[in-house]
């Protein structure tokens, strides 16, 4: 068996004139968590749809646990849980009707359909909604048995597309606690994501999507490295002395290091590391510039697509709506 | 539960341990057969009607206010006596108001496209048709319960079957086979359009025309003769003549050999179709 859950070569995709995938290379291991990382419409969905099956690739090729994409789909849906992007649970039934209903078609009793549906609902914080239309619940719950839906029979593979997108910051902890739980149980995660705070706390290999085509590669340590730094944001008190603040950080962190935010009052510097970034703080104090608050960063998405790309991170979101057509 | 529910730091070792646990005891099953897949979906059909209701309120009023309208509007401009058209008209609107919530399947299948469960459903090892087969079983309830309403309000307005409850039970098995074989055109449509709203307007546009160009209504005799020769080979007339033969006891075999050989026409052309359609990648 290979030792690779996730080979594809080459894959493409186009609706219309527009080319959503155009040539995507990915060797993700077994038993890890892989993330994919690119903004809106660079393709994560169009991807993770093909390799989950859904839609046929136009040119490429594709192997998943060992079976090929187009040739084997079946064998690929018998071994591998898609969480998708867009709630993919039934809103009119309840969390409990909706894991029943999944275990029923995974081949469940009905009385092992039952069981199965309440040791989820525990094990994901939803007993109390169980019996409660999806509907009703808010954002993170929704998520939650979205993800627990696709873990009825634990699955090889799971594909999480933009797991945390629109949750709060506790919702959000709660589903990487949930990835970092199923990576121990040796299921292997690909997760796209527009975050890279998200990659960097989860994968284990992450590649950097743009335009349909991978255009970086490596551990969420290399990606980081390769973009230089991070960033440090500060905000002055008295937005005057913003042309002697950015002088400073300048002088400290180079010319094109610094640029000021849309707040009139803000400038963000790249910044190679946080003992640099606090002695800048420290400098500009001294220097009498008075500062309402500064924050350390790792870099963001943008960041990092300015670095690889020349360019910040463009959404097309004209793709995806060819996609939800399509 | 035994943590108490305000002591956060004890709760989330336990959500852990279920976790894990649960990460744990999940082995795979064997396979759901076709048959089991297709009950499923069935379930889940049957779970839709229960949360919500408000979806039979089509179903059930508009063909009990066509029976009423016709009845005592046209009733006796046409046959005469309210009584005696109720007697040819009501057999007649068993299959139309059987036939118009079979319109409701193509809408149910494009409102399921536009949310994410569709993705999922696809997305699992069982046998593709299964989704729709068994969304066709559900809808089958409705047509049902569509079916009894009618012969329900046709009773209290004084509609008499001469073959008794068996006639009435024949007749509306065989409308609920035939509207099988039809809901898999308006599924078919279904998959086609682009918003619930649409596979309404289309179905309609299709099916209202075509049931009121049959005998349902009025004798084809009264009809000029183009229209006459289209109205009796109209199926929708073969079926209505078959449900009357059911109920008033003498049923022509060919009536109804014709009615099941065009619903398994309809099922064989258009359910492998759709089926293709809802896997197409």
């Amino acid at each position: 068996m290979s030792s690779l859950a996730i080979e594809a070569s080459g894959l493409e995709k186009s609706f219309g004139d527009t080319k959503a995938v155009n040539g995507v290379d990915l060797a993700v291991r077994r038993g890890s968590v892989y993330g994919v990382l690119g903004p809106n419409g660079a393709g994560k969905t169009t991807t993770i749809r093909m390799l989950a099956t859904l839609l046929r690739p136009d040119g490429g090729s594709a192997r998943v646990l060992g079976h090929d994409i187009v040739e084997d789909a079946d064998r690929v849906r018998g071994a591998v849980s898609l969480t998708g992007q867009m709630a993919s649970v039934d809103e009119d039934l309840t969390g409990r009707e909706n894991l029943i209903l999944l275990a029923l078609l995974l081949g469940f009793s009905r009385a092992q359909a039952r069981s199965r549906a309440d040791e989820l609902l525990e094990a994901f914080g939803l007993t109390e909604a169980a019996t409660r239309q999806v509907k009703n619940y808010s954002g993170g719950m929704r998520r939650r048995l979205d993800i627990a839906a696709s873990l009825v029979v634990t699955p090889e593979l799971l594909f999480l597309d933009e797991p945390t997108t629109g949750l709060d910051p506790r919702s959000r902890n709660q589903v990487w606690d949930i990835v970092r739980a199923l990576r121990e149980s040796g299921t292997t995660v690909l997760l796209c994501t527009q975050y890279l705070d998200e990659a960097d706390q989860l994968a284990d290999g992450i590649a950097v999507i743009d335009r349909g085509k991978v255009i970086a590669e490596g551990t969420p340590g290399q990606l980081k490295a390769s973009v230089g730094s991070g960033s440090l944001h500060v905000r002055l008190l008295d937005p005057e002395q913003r042309p002697e603040a950015q002088r400073l950080l300048a002088a400290a962190l180079g010319d094109d290091a610094v640029h000021p935010d849309p707040d009139p009052a803000a400038l963000t510097a790249a910044c190679p590391d946080a003992d640099r970034g606090a002695e800048v703080v420290a400098e500009l104090i001294r220097a009498g510039v008075r500062i309402a608050d500064f924050a350390l960063g790792q870099p963001t998405l943008d960041e990092v697509f300015m670095a690889l790309t020349g360019r910040p991170a463009e959404e097309t979101g004209e793709i995806e709506l060819q996609e939800q057509a399509a | 539960m035994t943590t108490t529910q305000n002591s956060h730091p004890q709760r989330q070792p336990s959500l852990e341990e279920a976790m894990h646990k649960a990460l744990r005891s999940a082995p795979r099953p064997r396979r759901a057969t076709p048959l089991q897949a297709a009950l499923a979906f069935g379930w889940r059909g049957m779970l839709k009607i229960k949360h919500v209701p408000e979806q039979l309120l089509d179903v059930t009023i508009t063909p009990v206010m066509f029976v009423l309208m016709f009845t005592y509007l046209f009733g006796g401009a046409i046959a005469g006596s309210t009584k005696e058209y109720l007697q040819y008209i009501l057999p007649g609107m068993l299959v139309m108001s059987v036939l118009f919530t079979t319109v409701y399947s193509g809408v149910s299948i494009n409102t399921d496209l536009t949310k994410g469960v569709v993705d999922r459903f696809r997305s699992l090892p069982v046998w593709q048709p299964a989704p729709l087969v068994g969304a066709l079983l559900g809808d089958t309830v409705r047509y049902l319960i569509a079916g009894t309403v009618i012969m329900t309000v046709g009773y209290i307005l004084g509609y008499r079957a001469e073959a008794g409850l068996g006639g009435v039970l024949a007749a509306l098995a065989l409308v609920v086979v035939f509207s099988f074989g039809l809901s898999w055109v308006f599924t078919t449509m279904g998959l086609l359009m682009r918003s619930p709203n649409a596979v309404m307007n289309a179905g309609f546009m299709g099916i209202f025309p075509l049931t009121f160009l049959s005998n349902v209504f009025v004798d084809p005799d009264t009809l000029p003769s183009a229209l006459e020769a289209f109205v009796n080979v109209n199926p929708i007339s073969i079926l209505a003549n078959a449900s009357r033969g059911f109920m008033a006891g003498d049923v022509a075999s060919s009536d109804v050999l014709i009615a099941l050989g065009t619903a398994a026409v309809l099922t064989a052309v258009f359910a492998p179709l759709t089926t293709r359609m809802y896997r197409r990648a």
